[in-house]
């Protein structure tokens, strides 16, 4: 038992973890964390920010889900064979996303590269289909501008949609910028904090799949 | 389809005098600034000190300035307002409907989000780091872009004076009336991107630092050591976290509405327009308590040093700041008791409503003993806390009143809220920031504030204060409503021109705060701050020179006691020696950097041209954003070294300051 320890000890006879003196850097009397911490600590405070706006679109989403002002309601529109399909892909591309992870942490230029385009790729299958219900649904008239309840479907849904295409740009510069600048720590750090990104927008998915998709059509 | 969308020369409006005018004087005085600080040969100092600065210190002293200089813009409407009120009775006074909207609308956006906001987030930016012993915030660059965002919003606000118009139904554009229906200009455009944007830079401050605070404090400093003002910075930080993406979100929604004809909040296709209120609200009462925690910090601060005592309850003040952080989520609603949700909802939110008042109890008492016994130095940042005091409890006490659903449903859009709002937010926020650019102004630069002008200031401010808001309660009680542009009761005539007078008192407190800026810094030298530590004070900003080096700490300060700087006084005292400085090191500090600007500079073509429907200008300045990005990314060198010799000149200087000040010249 270290000097430290045995005065945390007398401290904190009964192990309840209220002495408040942790020695580990980013805690309490440690001093600074380490700069991937503190990158990856602020980006998840970026995504709770966030998640905070996807609560407010599913709010409203649901308190006007019944508003279909003689339009269709979710039932007559969704299809659930190609949310499905949507849904494999996103958590395809965030399987490689991982993958790309591990070739980071190994260091291979390649495989980095193979395992971000086939992320890339899937993400973009997804937009694909997206595009094309949201695009079907414009040509039968049941645009946005329809009813409250198509519009709240294709700013919830559409909001996550541009935060694919936003991702996407950043998986392309994030390609770049490891091609070009290796792997460094700061490129790492960032690295990080799009994986953060990516496997955020899988949890946002989970959210609209059950929320609006299953619950929709059983409604 | 136009080449400028719906931008063509009528929207510059030439049959006004008024605005036509003011923005004449602002272009005047802002090119004449220009011209004389190109000609003194100051714009690569400027561009490297300043606008470039990723300084913590650099960054809060500029959002400061921003909220001045919209202070007096907002305080200017709050002038033309009180006028109009005072002339227009069986009258037409001399502001059109119209425009009077317009005014009401401006000052209420920009006190509550350019003028409040930026003095806050600037006394952070300075503080936060040098109470918690650190050399920057976790994310340098990204606080340049959240002040420069910021920036953007109040230009945005400003150039609608000129070009165009302002919105005009009211600080919160609720629909339906906000709708593209009822309100077609650009007015709501102009309000709705120019808060978005600033909202931006609010969210990216709070990420910054509650990271800051919660992950990179110096050795030793566990969460009770930390000096309040960071506790309710923290709490603040972790409520705009929390509550300004409902705001992003809301206004998103407003804006889909108006430029896409969505249905979220229209009278047509199942639109609802409660929707709007619920969620504007479930932000906006949550900023209450981002603008007035942290306010509540500085006169933490401020009382237990002028007492010359360690604060009272400090566990007690850390409990009450995250007690009413977390119940300030629990009563939106009370600002629309009277959209009907029925006695039970209104019930609850009224009891909850009542209950965070007891936080607030709290503190108050905590203030109390902490002056009961102490030795109280009456400068002119106790002098504020003081009236704070006085004033705040009073102000309380007409929120518990309307925090009672039957009493709100004849209160609910009287000039009693409007008097009651402005009691807490003026009392609580506008006295805090006073007291705390009073308390702070010699770290930052070096130089005391005059007393005399700081006093007057003072007192103009609070007999000001009591003279226009006082009679606005009575106002309500006589069942005047808010925004009245004319009106033709005789029995409030009186309390009209009361409020008149009061604003005229105000704009004294005004005069006198400028006067003393400029008398401070004529004076300066007679003034000059040698100690770094000129109110005796308790936490470690005071224990570095004034102003701070660009590195803050030669060594991160080792923390052992809650009041980090007095205990390190005190043992030399004891001791009779300072210690021996430790060896030093060179310090890495992060390289300044343009991207805050540039992308700024990229966001007000964006704003502008979403707001004018130029949508080639928008798509450039989207690319013109994402390449800011880019090209701060690929670089390669992000930081500077401070070489070791620098750094022991630099502490070398402030320990021997020290030494003289707290042991007399004797050496160790």
């Amino acid at each position: 038992m270290s000097a430290t320890d045995a005065a945390l000890a007398a401290r904190d006879p009964y192990h309840v973890g209220h002495a408040g003196e942790s020695q580990a850097r980013g805690h309490g009397a440690g001093g600074p964390a380490s700069k991937r911490i503190v990158v990856g600590y602020g980006f998840w405070l970026f995504l709770l920010s966030d998640i905070v706006i996807f609560s407010c679109l599913f709010a409203s989403y649901t308190v006007l889900a019944q508003a279909t002002a003689g339009g269709p309601s979710g039932k007559q529109i969704f299809d659930l064979k190609r949310v499905a399909l949507e849904t494999a892909c996103l958590l395809a591309s965030s399987f490689f996303c991982g993958t790309a992870s591990i070739a980071v942490a190994r260091r291979s230029q390649l495989w980095t590269q193979v395992a971000l385009i086939a992320t890339g790729l899937l993400g973009l299958a997804f937009l694909f289909l997206e595009a094309s219900e949201f695009a079907a649904l414009h040509a039968a008239g049941d645009g946005p501008r329809r009813s409250a309840f198509l519009t709240g479907f294709f700013t919830l849904v559409g909001c996550h949609g541009l935060h694919v295409s936003v991702g996407l740009l950043w998986l392309g510069t994030m390609m770049a910028q490891l091609f070009a600048k290796g792997f460094r720590a700061d490129i790492r750090r960032r690295f990080l904090c799009f994986t953060m990104f990516w496997h955020f927008l899988d949890i946002i998915w989970v959210a609209i799949f059950s929320l609006v998709y299953l619950v929709g059509t059983k409604l | 389809m136009t080449l400028f969308g719906k931008l063509s020369w009528s929207a510059i409006p030439f049959n006004q005098p008024i605005p036509l005018v003011a923005a004449a004087i602002v272009l005047v005085v802002i090119l004449g600034v220009l011209v004389w600080v190109t000609l003194k040969g100051w714009v690569p100092y400027l561009w490297k000190e300043w606008i470039t600065s990723v300084d913590h210190k650099h960054i809060g002293v500029m959002y400061c300035l921003l909220g001045l200089v919209m202070l007096l813009r907002g305080f200017i409407d709050a002038l033309m307002m009180r006028s109009q009120q005072a002339l227009a009775f069986h009258a037409p006074g001399y502001l059109p409907p119209e425009h009077y909207d317009q005014i009401f609308s401006a000052h209420g956006t920009i006190m509550i989000l350019f003028a409040a906001m930026p003095l806050i987030i600037g006394l952070m930016n300075f503080v936060v780091p040098l109470q918690l012993g650190v050399r920057d915030v976790a994310f340098p660059t990204l606080n340049s872009v959240s002040f420069w965002l910021t920036a953007t919003g109040a230009l945005l606000v400003n150039v609608s004076l000129v070009v165009g118009e302002f919105s005009r139904v009211g600080w919160l554009p609720f629909p339906p009336l906000s709708e593209l229906r009822y309100s077609p200009g650009v007015g709501v455009d102009y309000y709705l991107w120019a808060v978005q944007i600033s909202g931006v830079g609010t969210l990216l401050t709070g990420i910054n630092f509650v990271t800051t605070i919660l992950k990179t404090r110096t050795y030793g400093m566990t969460y009770l050591r930390m000096p309040i003002f960071c506790w309710t910075a923290l709490a603040a930080c972790m409520l705009i976290i929390a509550a300004f993406p409902v705001l992003t979100a809301t206004l998103a929604m407003l804006t889909l509405d108006r430029y896409l004809g969505f249905h979220f909040f229209t009278n047509m296709a199942g639109g609802n327009a409660m929707m709007f209120t619920n969620l504007i609200w479930a932000w906006g009462h949550p900023e209450v308590y981002i603008l007035v925690l942290p306010s509540f910090g500085v006169f933490s601060e401020v009382i237990s040093t002028f007492s010359s005592k360690p604060l009272f309850g400090y566990r007690s003040m850390v409990i009450a700041t995250l007690f009413i952080c977390l119940v300030s989520f629990c009563v939106w609603l009370h600002h629309f008791f009277t959209m009907g949700a029925g006695g039970d909802v209104n019930a609850a939110f009224g009891i909850a409503t009542s209950i965070i008042a007891v936080g607030t109890g709290v503190k108050m008492y905590n203030w109390l003993f902490t002056m009961y016994g102490g030795r109280i130095r009456y400068e002119t940042p106790m002098l504020w806390a003081l009236g704070f005091l006085i004033t705040f409890i009073t102000g309380g006490m007409t929120g518990v009143m309307l925090a009672v659903p039957p009493a709100d449903f004849l209160l609910h859009n009287s000039m009693f809220l409007v008097a009651h709002f402005h009691h807490v937010i003026m009392a609580g926020v506008i006295f805090a920031v006073m007291a705390g650019i009073a308390y702070w102004f010699p770290k930052a630069f070096g130089f005391r504030l005059d007393e005399g002008w700081g006093k007057a200031t003072f007192w103009f401010a609070f007999v000001g204060f009591y003279v226009t808001f006082m009679p606005l309660y009575v106002l309500g009680f006589l069942g005047m409503t808010r925004r009245l542009q004319h009106y033709d009761v005789a029995e409030w005539r009186p309390w009209i021109l009361a409020a008149m007078v009061g604003v005229l008192i105000l704009l004294c407190s005004a005069i006198c705060q400028v006067m003393q800026l400029v008398v401070s810094i004529r004076h300066r030298e007679a003034l000059r701050d040698l100690t770094g530590d000129p109110w005796d004070g308790r936490s470690l900003e005071w224990a570095t020179p004034s102003p701070p080096p660009a590195f803050n700490f030669a060594h991160l300060p080792h923390v052992d006691n809650l009041e980090a700087y007095w205990n390190v006084k005190q043992r030399a005292r004891d001791e009779q020696t300072l210690g021996r400085a430790a060896p030093y090191e060179d310090i890495e500090m992060p390289r300044n950097s343009p991207t805050g600007f540039v992308c700024a500079f990229f966001a007000t073509f964006i704003g502008f041209a979403l707001i004018w429907h130029i949508w080639w200008l928008m798509i450039l300045g989207l690319a013109g954003a994402y390449a800011t990005f880019v090209v701060f990314a690929w670089r390669d060198v992000p930081e500077y070294v401070i070489p070791a010799e620098e750094v022991a000149r630099s502490d070398r200087a402030n320990r021997a300051i020290r030494q003289e000040a707290l042991l007399g010249g004797r050496t160790s």
